[in-house]
């Protein structure tokens, strides 16, 4: 709790911080809660678009404006229009039964062990610190410290780190996108050997 | 100055169990694929929390390799979906049973 206490010192949270804080939550809670229950997937994926519009409202309220730009230039404008694609493309978008359980008693037992999942995770941070930890090991958040001239700001943090301390890291996700462009396109592919044994069959069989 | 950040790790937590309970629950892949972005939301949330708690710029890094993790992992997932689609017609992850015995 000194922890918190030492966290939280600088000011009290006003009135239009936690009006931000209620109703991104109020969002994020309708979405992600429509993701699961839609019979629909487009609805599903709709749902999905305010989760993440919800997340990113939060990510400007703790300062990282950036990665709410990204959130939703990535999650909502690439990812949520790929789901959308393949839905469309596969002709899947209507509605399912999801009334029927295929596994007996999987629902209700899945419900209740992630509960006690979330409550023993709650419970723990509750009673201990929510964080541990040091403190600016990679940098600081906002750059105007140790006297420098201008306050660098999030996005120049970000960047500084991302090509210094995490370069390699980096470079490593430009290989792992190579690679799954390729194995999407591989994927994807209709593979030609199946194609010709698929014809050859059927000609032969046309004259049995 | 917002709020504690332990509303913000909270609402992470719910989001996560929402999302662990649907990949559980449901069965279309898509969906299933839809909820393991909704964990992968909670835990960005969670980091962001945690480098404002702490002032350091590391845990807005780790977002920015989530995001791209989850944008690899989306791709060869569906194209993994479409492929399985072309055999089998169906996107059920119940339906896709050739190796029961």
């Amino acid at each position: 709790m000194v922890h918190s206490v030492l966290l939280a010192a600088s000011t009290r949270p006003t009135w239009p911080d936690v009006l931000v804080f209620a109703a991104a939550a109020a969002v994020i809670l309708v979405g992600a809660i429509g993701v699961v229950t839609s019979r629909n997937p487009v609805h599903a994926a709709l749902s999905l678009v305010m989760t993440l519009f919800g997340v990113a409202v939060l990510f400007i309220e703790q300062a990282a404006d950036f990665l709410a730009a990204v959130q939703i230039i990535v999650y909502a404008g690439a990812i949520v229009v790929l789901f959308l694609f393949v839905i469309m493309f596969l002709g899947v978008d209507r509605a399912e039964a999801i009334n029927v359980e295929p596994l007996g008693g999987q629902r209700p037992l899945a419900v209740i062990f992630s509960v006690i999942t979330l409550g023993g995770v709650l419970a723990m941070a509750a009673t201990a610190h929510w964080v541990t930890g040091a403190r600016q090991v990679v940098g600081p958040i906002q750059g105007h410290v140790a006297g420098a001239g201008s306050p660098a700001g999030e996005p120049a943090q970000l960047g500084k780190q991302l090509f210094t301390t995490y370069l390699f890291a980096f470079e490593a996700t430009a290989a792992l996108l190579v690679i799954a462009v390729v194995g999407a396109v591989v994927l994807a592919r209709r593979p030609p050997t199946v194609h010709a044994d698929r014809e050859d069959s059927t000609e032969s069989e046309l004259p049995a | 100055m917002s709020l504690s950040g332990a509303w913000y790790l909270g609402l992470a937590g719910v989001v996560f169990t929402i999302g662990a309970i649907g990949l559980l629950v449901r069965r279309n892949v898509l969906i299933m694929f839809m909820c393991i972005e909704l964990m992968l939301n909670a835990a960005n949330l969670t980091f962001v929390t945690v480098a404002r708690m702490l002032n350091d710029i590391g845990g807005q890094v780790l977002v920015f390799f989530v995001l791209v993790v989850a944008a690899a992992e989306v791709v060869v997932g569906l194209g993994i979906v479409v492929t399985n689609f072309r055999r089998r017609a169906t996107t059920v992850a119940d339906d896709l049973d050739q190796l029961k015995g």
